[in-house]
């Protein structure tokens, strides 16, 4: 059973990540954004095979939540008509898609041999609870460095993408 | 067949797709999508090490993702915002025709 949603959620994966950058029927950057979402979901299904529950709903919330809406924000702001008209360049596509091979080729090869994770996984499950107390006692200056470095992202964001008064 | 082998071959070829689309596409957001990806890759591979890895109770890889999902989020924020503040300067997102900067 496990392993039917291993291989559903993996082909949903690659196959919507293929699609959000070389997508044959469309070239509407709207459609990526949604395939990305899509791959951001079957993603979040892989997150819960490996028991990592909590981390599965923050990945939905973050990305497919509001990650996904700054992008189609700032893709309806733009006007990218230019870029639907605009055919493929075959060539490097051809050599993108060699490359997603030889890198699986040598993936495979390199982790088949190895003694990883061949005994069986412990049960564990990362709860939210664990992941708090956690988060407040061992990881507590990183969390409030975390917290700063997303005050000075708003604040750039904020600075870079107004209009200068003239 | 969920072993840590079959995970981090997705997570190499969704880093492939990734990179795929960072050399291709030359619409800075699609740029940005792409690089999505491959946090999102690494992402993965950290979730799957600490799955399958002789301390999981300690939560690091978990920790470590969800830092990384923090800090993708606030650079897909400032990425967003220098491709509106180019695109206000140059007229265009295409990557290829913003080259004042090229020597």
């Amino acid at each position: 059973m496990e392993a039917v949603f291993f291989y559903l959620f993996a082909a949903a994966t690659l196959l919507c990540g293929f699609l959000v950058i070389a997508n044959p029927f469309s070239r509407n950057p709207v459609t990526s954004a949604m395939f990305l979402v899509l791959t951001i979901v079957s993603l979040a299904g892989l997150f819960v095979l490996l028991h990592a529950f909590f981390l599965a709903a923050v990945q939905v919330l973050v990305y497919a939540g509001a990650v996904m809406v700054l992008f189609l924000f700032v893709i309806m702001l733009l006007d990218l008509q230019a870029e639907e008209r605009r055919s493929f360049k075959k060539l490097a596509l051809a050599g993108g898609g060699l490359a997603v091979v030889v890198i699986a080729l040598l993936a495979h090869a390199a982790v088949r041999e190895s003694p990883l994770g061949t005994a069986a996984p412990p049960m564990v499950e990362g709860s939210p609870r664990a992941l708090g107390k956690l988060l407040f006692t061992e990881y507590l200056l990183p969390f409030e460095i975390l917290s700063v470095l997303l005050l000075v992202a708003m604040v750039g964001v904020i600075l870079l993408s107004r209009k200068e008064a003239k | 067949m969920s072993t840590l082998q079959s995970f981090l071959i997705v997570s190499a070829l969704l880093f492939g797709i990734g990179l795929t689309g960072v050399l291709t596409r030359r619409n800075a957001i699609l740029v940005l999508l792409g690089i999505e990806f491959m946090l999102n890759a690494a992402n993965l591979n950290f979730i799957a090490f600490w799955r399958f890895g002789p301390n999981p109770e300690a939560l690091t890889g978990v920790m470590f993702a969800l830092f990384a999902i923090a800090v993708a989020a606030a650079e897909a924020a400032v990425g967003l915002a220098l491709v509106i503040a180019i695109y206000r300067h140059a007229r265009t997102a295409n990557l290829d025709a913003v080259e004042e900067l090229k020597g």
